[in-house]
């Protein structure tokens, strides 16, 4: 689904402090599969990760989606891809604060033109799904950290992501809530969306819901399987 | 179009719940934007309606005012002038006048003395003006006396008090008996303070007062526009003294507002990122907050501009009005009636309402231009 050639990501390019985050990644993202990026800190996962998602430009390099050459596209059609394409859950999950948890699944889909109602029943329904319909109008800086990320999972699902990008999903979270993730990382898999998570919890990339490792180490991929 | 329209709406929502999200901010900011424009605007509207009413007013004085000068001092018309006057081509009514300065030293104002002929007063009475009847306590029925400036003392009767939809004019004025009048000043018969006339043909106005000067070296005409001029030249003066005091809290308010509108906070930069990250476009986010500067500039021009008018109508201008009116000592107490000049509303509105917006708009700007992955990183 995507396939990365040859990406290269440098940070304060042609300063004294330049530095390669990433160096020569070759890697092909397998659709309807769970992929997990693993490494210690430093390694380039989250820098890998910016550019799977269209977050980020490589400094060298093409990135692939369902064939077509996405690498030089002007910002606004990353945008569009990003919209249609990904879903993001952030690390520390981003949501804005004051608004409340309904409100900020619906969020990325305001640019779509969709109308409010028929956004606020596929919320509801996502919210519901996540155990947390009852909590749809509390302010999101209420809810504790797994409501919260359960909050950031529906928003990554509002506009029908064919492609989930986590960033360290279970980094914020204790042994239960982790679980709890797993479960629902499970259903999402099984549901045929191709997901792509960072992460060093042996827990997330040593479970049976991931179907492919890579591992990454100073920049480079060194191990798939 | 459906689509464009529901995302218009999907980002007012957004606008309107990220303005009640920051209340301290944006009410803060709002009061600061909307008393800068209630400020500006009670100036701009006060003066305006002040000229416009003054422009009203002289419009029915007389097109030229003869004057004599002896030593480049205003001095009596005297016997004959007016004879003179009368022969000159295009003069159409000529008025000999009487009036002239009383200084009360009870309330250490300047009074104007004045013998109309159209308006019948009897001996020992007079009609004095508005504020004269307030600064001295009086009312119809009382008496008064002055100490002319021979010494001698003279008693008179309040016989009315002038309207005080015409203080602006009338404020200080004392209309007596053309014989109270000449014994007041020791004026002698057949002498007046000055001559007005009318010109039959207004486009000869100027060929007028030319023969005048050449028929009477002496005379120094005056001519209606000359004394609008000066009005609207005093006006201006008094706006520009006005807006010179103000300008230091001016500039303080735009500063504050400036920072306030063109800072971002922590906070906000996070969000737009989030907005960006989440699928926003640069251009949704531009809008969204071309929204919100424009709400809050609208409201306050709009909230500035309906205090400022109830300020200068409805309360008299209470807090510029020794500033801007300025009568001696005897303020005129007058309610103006509205004057609004769509030239200055619109000046007012682009040197608000656009400074603003792109204050807003700047900073916005460098913000959502910059890449969304930097909320990855937290």
């Amino acid at each position: 689904m995507l396939e990365l050639t040859n990406i290269r990501k440098a940070f304060n390019q042609g300063r004294h402090n330049e530095y390669w985050a990433l160096d020569g990644i070759e890697l092909a993202i397998p659709e309807k599969q769970v992929t997990a990026l693993r490494g210690p800190s430093g390694s380039g996962k989250t820098t890998l990760l910016t550019i799977l998602g269209c977050l980020a430009r490589p400094t060298e390099g093409r990135v692939r989606l369902k064939g077509e050459d996405i690498s030089g596209l002007p910002e606004r059609f990353l945008t569009e891809i990003r919209r249609q394409t990904f879903g993001f859950i952030f690390q520390q999950f981003n949501l804005v604060r004051g608004m409340s948890a309904i409100d900020n699944v619906i969020l990325s889909a305001y640019p779509t033109g969709r109308p409010r109602k028929d956004l606020l029943l596929k919320a509801e329904s996502l919210l519901a799904g996540v155990d947390l319909g009852h909590r749809r109008d509390a302010k999101v800086e209420w809810l504790s950290g797994g409501e919260q990320q359960r909050v950031a999972i529906c928003r990554a699902l509002i506009n029908d992501p064919e492609l989930l990008i986590a960033d360290e999903p279970t980094a914020n979270l204790d042994t239960r809530l982790s679980k709890e993730f797993l479960a629902i990382l499970e259903r999402l898999a099984d549901s045929g969306r191709t997901i792509v998570l960072t992460s060093h919890d042996p827990m997330v990339v040593e479970s049976d819901v991931v179907d492919f490792i890579v591992s990454l180490r100073d920049g480079k991929i060194v191990d798939e399987k | 179009m459906n689509t464009w329209i529901e995302k218009q709406r999907h980002l007012i929502d957004f606008t309107l719940a990220s303005l009640a999200r920051r209340k301290g901010k944006n009410l803060g900011l709002l009061f600061i934007y909307t008393l800068l424009v209630f400020v500006l605007a009670s100036v701009a509207l006060y003066t305006h309606a002040l000229r416009t009413e003054a422009q009203k007013v002289l419009a029915g004085t007389p097109e030229i005012v003869l004057q004599r000068l002896v030593a480049g001092r205003h001095d009596l018309i005297p016997p004959g002038y007016i004879e003179q006057i009368g022969r000159i081509r295009g003069v159409q009514k000529k008025e000999g006048r009487l009036w002239g300065y009383y200084y009360d030293s009870v309330v250490k104002a300047n009074y104007t003395f004045m013998a109309p002929r159209d308006l019948k007063i009897e001996r020992g009475e007079i009609i004095v003006g508005p504020a004269l009847e307030r600064s001295r306590g009086l009312a119809a029925g009382n008496g008064i006396s002055f100490r002319s400036y021979s010494g001698e003392l003279h008693t008179f009767i309040i016989a009315d008090v002038l309207p005080q939809n015409s203080e602006l004019v009338s404020a200080d004025l004392v209309l007596m008996h053309e014989a109270d009048f000449r014994a007041f000043f020791k004026y002698p018969e057949g002498h007046f303070t000055d001559v007005a006339m009318s010109v039959a043909n207004p486009q000869e106005i100027k060929n007028v007062a030319i023969k005048l000067m050449d028929s009477l070296p002496d005379s120094r005409p005056i001519l209606r526009d000359e004394v609008l001029r000066t009005y609207a030249s005093i006006f201006d003066w008094r706006e520009g003294i006005m807006l010179a005091l103000l300008s230091a809290a001016i500039l303080a308010f735009g500063i504050f507002a400036w920072e306030k509108a063109a800072g971002l906070s922590a906070e906000e930069k996070r969000e737009i990122g989030i907005l960006k990250a989440i699928g926003w476009e640069t251009g949704d986010v531009i809008k969204m907050k071309f929204w919100e500067g424009l709400l809050i500039s609208l409201t306050a021009f709009f909230a500035g501009y309906v205090a400022a008018y109830l300020h200068v109508f409805h309360f008299d201008a209470i807090l510029f009005e020794s500033v801007l009116k300025g009568w001696a000592v005897l303020y005129p107490r007058f309610t103006l009636p509205p004057h609004i000049d769509g030239l200055q509303v619109a000046t007012l509105f682009f040197f608000t309402v656009f400074p603003y917006t792109a204050a807003v708009l700047v900073p916005i700007w460098r913000a959502a231009t910059t890449d969304p992955d930097t909320v990855m990183r937290g």
